[in-house]
């Protein structure tokens, strides 16, 4: 495959396209509402209302407005898309009679909302636009040419470069300069090196990174293959949680069809590059998106982490230096690379460059996902593009990255959301969940939500999260139950500053995070429980009385 | 040299000499073809489970001992990765699975409810499967379909926007009710 032949590719792709796209969305969301069935009958309809030679009904990815699926998006028909919204299967006549002026009464949704418009897409660009089973919709909207530019022009310490002035950093949560990984693996000696993609979206109320693989696998095979080619590494993994089988199909399906017309595999683009990808599929251990354990797992191995040093990008992979980066990450590589690391590092803030995705649910009118540039007030997010707390309520907290994360209180919703901010409220970025909580939220049982899940998540394999997350749940119970008092709420402060500061890997570290920032904005919750102590030194009449 | 040599004998015994299973089960020669795909290579071990779970349905410990041999691992080392992951079964499952997402925008927005409903109904706690093996009752810990939350999974489906009375209601038509 030649640079001509790519773009001949994509000539032809267009050229036999219609006049009328009617795209509908096939993402794992809108496909448990028979998003399948409801492509069938538009098909059957368009055939039998004799529009085929004008009208085509495609596959495409995640719309992002998941909440009002499912989606069916139309092209050609006037300046603007139009959007039926809460699609059924037996709407599909009306759709496709709509087409030529009839009255149909499928919702359809505003183009111009501010969900749609306060968006500043990259990573989710082709999102609900091209087929992801299709290498031939990717190529034909400029798919694989940022390779061929990386491969042809650019040396690898440049693409390094580019990375590096770009400003991006690690969308898995932590922020991490992406271009000073991508240096240090760059650097680091060894004859074999690794690329991983770590798609093992653990959050709870986070689907940015499913709805990316299973809408565009291939701007994340294209970027992982920039990076192996900057950093010297011929042989990529792309871990994907079992939870994600569709994802996994189409990530299957892309790498088949990249490798047939070689731009996977040996030669790419008829240089000396050689670059294969694997999927290894994980099974269910939240733990496993932290590196070291991830890389256990890619292993074969129990997913459990190891202290660092030494770091993956000296000694990874089967103790090879490794490349670890989320998806989100690679999937913004060919952007920096078609338009620069400038262009890139002109959007958002000064520390925090380019866009984020975020997953908006919970208690929201609008759900669904988001792009947006960093350091967009979090009240636009949840306010203007969110619409607010549906039912007339009011939004008490906004929580941002899972487990790991903290609860921001309605009274910060003016903090813009960067690294560093979210990270001053006693928050994190995370990897881009954003669960809204109304008034009726008890934040105690939010903090005794994610300790369980910490508790049940942690590997076991240091002492201080193992056996702290647990005695901490049981705290948190006993608060709820109203059996505690000031000195078990004492208690678990005092837990949480030892588990936070002395567990081996980030879980642990992490884990006292929902509670210190519920003890922190909604403390008086915690109080309202709390037993008045009568009984001395005990904490509690069922404990033994001192002797 | 005594002391070692009953366990090279026993050795001899366990189903290496041959690929067949003493079952004569063909989904081992599946199983095994699968394992030759990744040139029996003890990194493809969570690989082999996954495929092992699909055709078997759950991982019995003797699915567990033929891949430990075909791959040349410890059976510690197997068993220690089975159970390390949520996503392997040691136990049969019922002929109908539930599962409710306990992601935090499921949960926010009432799965717990929908767990409990289910609870009251089959008289079963979650990882637990009714008595006539009719239906299991499992919890997820995220499915990543939280734009239509609270999800469940029946049978494999993904159902949006579920009620306790939806969930009831699908539940007991498993059951003929």
């Amino acid at each position: 495959m030649q640079i001509e032949d790519l773009k001949a590719l994509a000539e032809k792709h267009k050229s036999g396209r219609k006049k009328i796209t009617m795209r509908a969305c096939m993402s794992a969301g809108c496909m448990s509402s028979r998003a399948d069935v409801i492509k069938k009958n538009l098909e059957t309809a368009v055939k039998e209302q004799g529009l085929e030679a004008d009208v085509e009904v495609r596959r495409v990815g995640c719309m992002g407005f998941c909440g009002q699926g499912p989606l069916i998006g139309v092209d050609g028909l006037s300046a603007k898309e139009k959007l039926f919204e809460f699609v059924k299967p037996e709407d599909a006549n009306a759709i496709v009679a709509s087409l030529q002026g009839a009255p149909c009464e499928v919702q359809v949704g505003n183009p111009d909302h501010p969900f749609f418009a306060k968006q500043f897409k990259i990573v989710r660009a082709n999102g609900g636009i091209i087929d992801p089973e299709k290498i031939e919709d990717y190529i034909a909207i400029g798919g694989y040419t940022a390779l061929h530019h990386a491969l042809t022009e650019l040396p690898p310490a440049q693409v390094v470069e580019e990375i590096t002035r770009s400003g991006l950093r690690g969308r898995g949560g932590a922020g991490f300069p992406t271009g000073l990984k991508w240096g240090t693996v760059a650097k680091s000696p060894g004859a074999k090196k690794y690329i991983i993609c770590n798609g093992d979206e653990g959050d709870p109320g986070a689907f940015m990174d499913r709805s990316v693989l299973e809408s565009d696998p291939h701007l994340v095979l294209e970027g992982m293959a920039i990076a192996a080619y900057a950093v010297g590494a011929d042989q990529g993994f792309l871990y994907v949680r079992a939870e994600y089988p569709l994802a996994i199909s189409r990530l299957q399906t892309a790498i088949k069809q990249a490798k047939q017309l070689g731009l996977l595999g040996s030669g790419i683009f008829e240089t000396p590059f050689n670059f294969n990808v694997d999927i290894r599929i994980g099974a269910g251990a939240f733990v496993c998106g932290e590196e070291t354990a991830l890389m256990a797992s890619v292993e074969g191995k129990r997913g459990t982490p190891r202290p660092r040093p030494p770091f993956p990008a000296e000694s990874g992979l089967f103790g090879c230096p490794t490349l670890i980066n989320n998806v989100e990450t690679f999937a913004n590589i060919t952007a920096i690379i078609n338009r620069g690391g400038e262009w890139y590092a002109g959007i958002g803030t000064e520390k925090s460059k380019g866009t984020k995705v975020f997953a908006l649910t919970g208690k929201i009118s609008n759900n669904g996902l988001i792009e947006v540039p960093m350091g967009i007030p979090l009240r636009q997010i949840v306010e203007e593009m969110g619409g607010g707390a549906p039912d007339g309520r009011k939004i008490k907290s906004v929580q941002t990255g899972g487990p790991s994360g903290g609860c921001i209180p309605a009274a910060y919703l003016d903090t813009p959301v960067d690294y560093e901010s979210l990270g001053k409220l006693g928050s994190i970025m995370g990897s881009g969940g954003m669960v809204v909580m109304d008034d009726t939220t008890n934040m105690v049982e939010i903090a005794k939500f994610y300790m369980e899940f910490c508790k049940d998540e942690s590997c076991g394999k240091c002492i201080p999260c193992r056996a702290g997350t647990a005695q901490m749940e049981n705290l948190l119970n006993k608060i709820l139950a109203r059996q505690a008092t000031a000195r078990d709420l004492a208690k678990l402060e005092e837990l949480c500053d030892m588990v936070k500061n002395t567990s081996l890997c980030g879980l642990g570290q992490t884990a006292p995070n929902p509670v210190l920032s519920t003890l922190k904005y909604f403390r008086s919750e915690y109080e309202e429980l709390l037993q008045p102590d009568h009984f001395g030194p005990r904490a509690h009449p069922s404990e033994p009385a001192p002797k | 040299m005594s002391a070692i040599s009953p366990i090279a004998e026993k050795k001899d015994v366990k189903p290496a000499a041959g690929s067949k299973h003493a079952s004569g089960d063909k989904r081992f020669k599946i199983l095994e073809v699968h394992m030759k795909k990744h040139q029996f290579k003890q990194d493809a071990l969570i690989e082999v489970l996954h495929k092992a779970q699909e055709l078997f349905g759950y991982l019995e410990d003797d699915v567990l001992l033929f891949v430990a041999h075909h791959l040349k691992l410890p059976p510690s080392r197997v068993y220690g990765v089975a159970t390390f992951y949520h996503f392997f079964q040691l136990k049969p499952q019922g002929e109908h699975t539930c599962v409710v997402c306990l992601g935090t925008a499921c949960y926010v927005k009432g799965a717990d409810k929908v767990v409990a409903a289910v609870e009251d109904l089959l008289k079963i706690k979650p990882g637990e499967t009714t008595p006539d093996n009719k239906v299991s009752l499992l919890t997820a810990r995220c499915i990543g379909a939280c734009g239509i939350a609270p999800a469940v999974t029946y049978d494999g489906q993904v159902a949006a926007k579920q009620t306790p009375e939806a969930t009831v209601a699908r539940v007991n038509s498993w059951l003929g009710i």
